[in-house]
């Protein structure tokens, strides 16, 4: 088990065309992710590394029966890309997208109330469930099979944990980035309910970052709701208030969003924050051996 | 983006939102000319710079006369203003907004942001005028009315009038108060806006509502369908080394540390920022070269990192996903041959092509301390500074 994605998902990413799609097409077709069929209009009929292109998502979902899409499409084009892929009505659309206006992303939000598909992104790495399918840009040989599950806002962030606990032998159920916009799909306490309920996974790692406040209300579901240790980390804590850090919803405003806020409810709701990001493998660690899972979660 | 509050105004305008007569004026001469223009009693000299907090610095000046114009504008063009806002080093004015007086019977505010939680626009409105809103949020907040905003619909007839009633406008001015904030939220979705503020906004003896001041920020993502908006760009405004970096589509933030930071992905360049002060070091910046960075890129971002004088060595550190390690190892050798390099510099490299570009930088002969981890490299640049 794992969560949103596994061996038997189907695949099309839509914007196959292009540079940067093609490399990773390329690449999650190396990963044995099942990348069925690509969408770029007006090139339908021609092949991406051998993966069938078609000119709308619907025919692309007619002709291979694909469950799931991830967007390569550029900024002034992403949003109407997740339109075409909610109403195709696929399970799970992953939007790796950066620079999306927020404008767009409120529409879209709008659109997808009381529609089926997930939405994960944009501006985001992705998701990777281990040795089985890997859905962004992730690099994929840094993840291992395991108990861990990942949630997290950063992508080199990610990267940085889930090295640090494959490095310790700790491999990762799935490995889910939710992306630095402002308005994103889904979002901490999704992720952490679908862990909450799998059964492969042990634990939770949650990765945040400074602006707005989905770090605390996550914190306060995890007290309510988890039945599984949780430990995170926060980026930020020395960026100046009224600065954008790169993401567009990392931005301390109005004295609001601060990492030093987040990390106290964290603390308060039973989340060990590491201290560093260089211990956040460790931290993991430790709170496995506070309740007895180092030997159910060590893979390797 | 920001923009100055007189071409803040000037957007107003076009959606229907009342604002004072007014001229930008770059010279005293032209300030006493664009006076003379409104041929008001009273008016107003108003510094432009993108802070807030003005007043309280001496930057708005009410003038009785052609002459206390003059005065005026001269003691204001050209001087530093040093406002909250601004940080302690201040910003120069160099334009002057010269408005028509008006006669203020109560001060509001009425503001639109989005709100992450709900994922909408809200509009919030407060009785509270001229004080700042934060400072209201923390001392009265029940004196803070919200409407959030169904995008498919906008704002709504009902949802304005409900603001202008809770924050007691006048009834015989609720319809001019819900014409002005039907205008505002137009002009804010229509344009991009990622805040608009309307701090004070006014109610007049002769029965107007108006504008008193705008602020008008803009979703940088957006510019591209906005070239109007774009021109208003003011690059005085800006830190040279963030403008340089913006041609290059590099994130780059100034700090006030001596320690240089080059990282992919904004999360790890803010955790290596923290990592540094961890270890008692200071950061000069915040730069994520990005994914899709070419070598050109990464020598680009090295220049602006070393063109700060400030800076005494640099923590280079980097988990290659799509950034391919090689790309940022001849980035920094071509970057070092072009403009030198004798300060300390420590290189952490991860992820992919790491072992290209660990070679890359052996073979080059710069004198580079390689680091193991994120920590290690944070220790030793710490040091090396020090």
């Amino acid at each position: 088990m794992s969560v949103f994605i596994n061996k038997d998902t189907k695949v099309i990413v839509q914007g196959i065309t292009g540079g940067t799609a093609k490399f990773h097409t390329k690449q999650m077709l190396e990963y044995g992710t099942k990348i069925v069929g690509g969408v770029t209009p007006k090139k339908g009929g021609t092949e991406v590394e051998g993966v069938p292109v078609f000119n709308t998502v619907q025919d692309a979902v007619d002709a291979t029966g694909a469950n799931a899409s991830v967007i390569y499409v550029p900024a002034p084009f992403a949003a109407d890309a997740i339109l075409e892929a909610v109403d195709a009505e696929l399970d799970l659309v992953i939007c790796i997208t950066e620079h999306i206006p927020v404008m767009d992303m409120v529409k879209v939000k709008r659109y997808m109330e009381g529609k089926k598909t997930r939405l994960v992104g944009p501006n985001c790495p992705g998701v990777i469930t281990p040795e089985e399918c890997k859905i962004g840009i992730m690099p994929g040989y840094i993840h291992k099979k395991g108990h861990i599950g990942v949630v997290s806002r950063s992508g080199t962030l990610t990267y940085e944990a889930v090295h640090q606990l494959s490095e310790a032998g700790f491999g990762q159920s799935t490995a889910v980035g939710i992306g630095g916009d402002p308005v994103n799909g889904t979002d901490f306490i999704d992720v952490l309910k679908a862990f909450n309920e799998d059964p492969e996974t042990e634990a939770v790692i949650m990765i945040g970052e400074i602006g707005g406040t989905a770090e605390e209300e996550a914190a306060e579901w995890v007290k309510a709701n988890m039945k599984k240790p949780v430990v995170g980390f926060i980026g930020g804590a020395t960026a100046p208030p009224g600065k954008r850090m790169g993401h567009a919803g990392a931005i301390i405003s109005g004295g609001k969003g601060t990492a030093d806020e987040k990390i106290r409810v964290m603390n308060e709701c039973g989340i060990q924050v590491a201290e560093t990001p260089a211990v956040m493998g460790e931290t993991m660690i430790k709170v496995l051996e506070e309740n007895g899972l180092v030997e159910k979660c060590k893979t390797h | 983006m920001n923009i100055h509050e007189y071409q803040g105004k000037e957007i107003l305008r076009n959606y229907g939102v009342k604002v004072p007569n007014g001229n930008v004026a770059y010279t005293v001469d032209e300030a006493v000319e664009a006076a003379k223009k409104l041929g008001s009693t009273v008016s107003v000299v108003k510094a432009q710079i993108h802070a807030g907090g003005r007043g309280k610095a001496g930057g708005v000046k009410v003038a009785k006369n052609l002459d206390e114009v003059r005065t005026y504008a001269d003691e204001i063009l050209g001087k530093t203003l040093i406002t909250h806002q601004t940080g302690p080093e201040g910003k120069e004015v160099k334009r002057l907004l010269i408005e028509e007086g008006c006669d203020i019977q109560k001060e509001y505010y009425v503001g639109l942001v989005l709100d992450r939680a709900t994922s909408r626009v809200v509009m919030m409105a407060s009785e509270e005028g001229g004080t700042e809103i934060e400072e209201v949020a923390e001392k009265t907040p029940e004196k803070i009315f919200k409407e959030v905003i169904d995008p498919v619909v906008g704002l709504s007839g009902y949802q304005a009038r409900r603001l202008a009633f809770n924050i007691n406008i006048p009834d015989e001015l609720i319809g001019k108060a819900v014409k002005f904030m039907t205008g505002l939220y137009q002009a804010f979705v229509e344009k991009d806006c990622s805040i608009a503020e309307i701090n004070p906004l006014v109610t007049t003896g002769d029965g107007e509502v108006l504008a008193l001041d705008a602020k008008l920020n803009f979703d940088d993502n957006a510019l591209y369908r906005h070239k109007d908006v774009l021109e208003l760009r003011d690059l005085d405004e800006e830190d040279e080394k963030e403008i340089e970096a913006s041609k290059y589509d590099l994130s780059y933030i100034s700090l006030d540390g001596n320690i240089g930071c080059m990282v992919n992905g904004a999360g790890l360049a803010m955790s290596t920022m923290d990592i540094i002060k961890h270890y008692g070091g200071d950061p000069a910046n915040f730069l994520d070269v990005g994914g899709g960075a070419t070598a050109e890129k990464v020598t680009e971002a090295f220049k602006i990192i070393l063109s700060d004088s400030n800076v005494k060595g640099i923590f280079v550190n980097i988990f290659g996903g799509i950034m391919k390690c090689d790309v940022i190892a001849e980035g920094v050798v071509e970057a070092t041959k072009q403009v030198g390099l004798d300060i300390p510099l420590v290189v952490r490299l991860e992820g992919t092509n790491v072992d290209l570009g660990k070679k890359i930088l052996d073979e080059s002969g710069l004198n580079i301390t390689s680091a193991g981890s994120m920590a290690d490299g944070a220790e030793k640049i710490v040091s090396l500074v020090k």
